[in-house]
């Protein structure tokens, strides 16, 4: 059965275009069907993550308005064969995406792949209900800051209201990923910790990415992070989300500060 | 910066996390998710409880909402003779 998983935070910047990327290649590369779906209309960047900008031809909107057919509009990654991607498109016309024609090119994913990796645009309005809509999981992608987990908490509230789901009266798993953590800062109280998170949000924690350069770096590449470097903390993390979601009972470590009290007082003393 | 100063100055995230549950707590009420009543019933008896020692079914919070005009009635009942704290 495919699976239809929304990428959300409401807030944004928090990195829900690095994790459909990192996710869904990592899906792939268990060996899954995977395609993920650029929602950010007018916004698209996906496509770019993914190292993919320079062959887009068709995409999600030509393809919901029926200018183009679903096969047209996929584009299949170079690197793992069962990855595939569904650019946005750049207009700036909101009301490109139609409720029903979402739902048609949802229900037609849905035969191809395993899983569809809906990246969600930021905020609460249209595109962002629309992105999860048909979705059967969410990923609330959260930072550790005190307006990223307020939006998170309102997103929660949005999908167990607003979903397809939702309106049947089914429910809707969702998982918290949170992204950029700075174990040091945590340790130090300036940012707030795991526990903390969890107590507030009070949904299952799906994994823990720290904050760290490898992102940057992957993303100036085009690469998601999970090809570019899996050896790296941040592309372990999101490898070990994967398995989660596949079902592996794997045990989530709280990351811990490596450096020690001197490099930390000489680091204090320069920022 | 004094010695105290720079080990102190920086915990500020205890603070995040009070303000956020007390925010989202009235957010989700407002939202339809929680129950406002029982909310209030909770912070209510937390601050009585510093002064004066109540039975926690001694406090009752009810939350009417009309289409023009909501109401909330509170209704504390106190010991016999206040047995105040630290008096
Ligand atoms: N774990 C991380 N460590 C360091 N930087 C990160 C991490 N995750 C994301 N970033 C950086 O944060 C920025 C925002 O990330 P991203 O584009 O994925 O966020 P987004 O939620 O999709 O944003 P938007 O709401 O605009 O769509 C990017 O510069 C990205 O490289
Ligand atoms: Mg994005």
């Amino acid at each position: 059965m495919a699976k239809v998983l929304v990428v959300t935070s409401g807030k944004g910047g928090v990195g829900k275009t690095t994790t459909s990327a990192a996710l869904g290649a990592a899906l792939a590369q268990l060996g899954q069907n995977v395609v993920v779906v650029d929602f950010d209309v007018g916004l698209r960047n996906l496509d770019l993550i993914m190292g993919a900008e320079r062959r887009v031809v068709y995409d999600l909107v030509n393809v919901v308005q029926g200018d183009a057919k679903l096969a047209q509009a996929l584009i299949r990654d170079k690197r793992v064969e069962s990855l595939s991607l569904l650019p946005a498109s750049q207009t700036r016309d909101k009301d490109a995406l139609t409720p029903e024609g979402v739902e048609r090119v949802v229900g037609e994913l849905r035969e191809k792949f395993d899983w569809i990796v809906c990246d969600s645009p930021a905020g609460i309005e249209r595109g962002a209900t629309l992105a999860m809509r048909h979705a059967d999981i969410a990923v609330v992608v959260t930072n550790p800051e005190v307006s990223s987990v307020r939006d998170s908490d309102r997103i929660i509230g949005l999908l167990d209201s607003k979903t397809a789901r939702a309106e049947a009266g089914d429910k809707i798993e969702k998982h918290l990923l949170l992204t950029r953590y700075d174990a040091g800062r945590a340790a130090r109280g300036e940012m707030l910790k795991v526990d903390d998170v969890l107590e507030i949000l009070a949904i299952p924690l799906l994994g823990i990415i720290p904050d760290s350069e490898e992102v940057l770096r992957a993303s100036n590449l085009g690469c998601p992070v999970t090809l570019h470097n899996p050896a790296s903390a941040p592309a372990r993390a999101y490898a070990d989300a994967a398995r989660r979601l596949m079902g592996e009972t794997i045990e989530i470590v709280v990351p811990i500060e490596r450096k020690g009290l001197m490099s930390r007082l000489f680091g204090r003393s320069v920022a | 910066m004094s010695l105290f100063g720079f080990f102190s100055r920086q915990r500020t995230a205890p603070v995040a996390r009070e303000r956020l549950k007390f925010l989202l707590a009235h957010e989700r009420a407002l939202d339809g998710r929680s129950d406002l009543a029982a909310i209030l019933q909770e912070e209510i008896l937390a601050v009585i409880a510093k002064h004066i020692t109540v039975d926690r079914d001694k406090v009752h919070v009810k939350l009417d909402r009309g289409s023009s005009v909501s109401t909330l009635e509170i209704d504390i009942e106190m010991p016999g003779a206040p047995d105040l704290k630290g008096g």
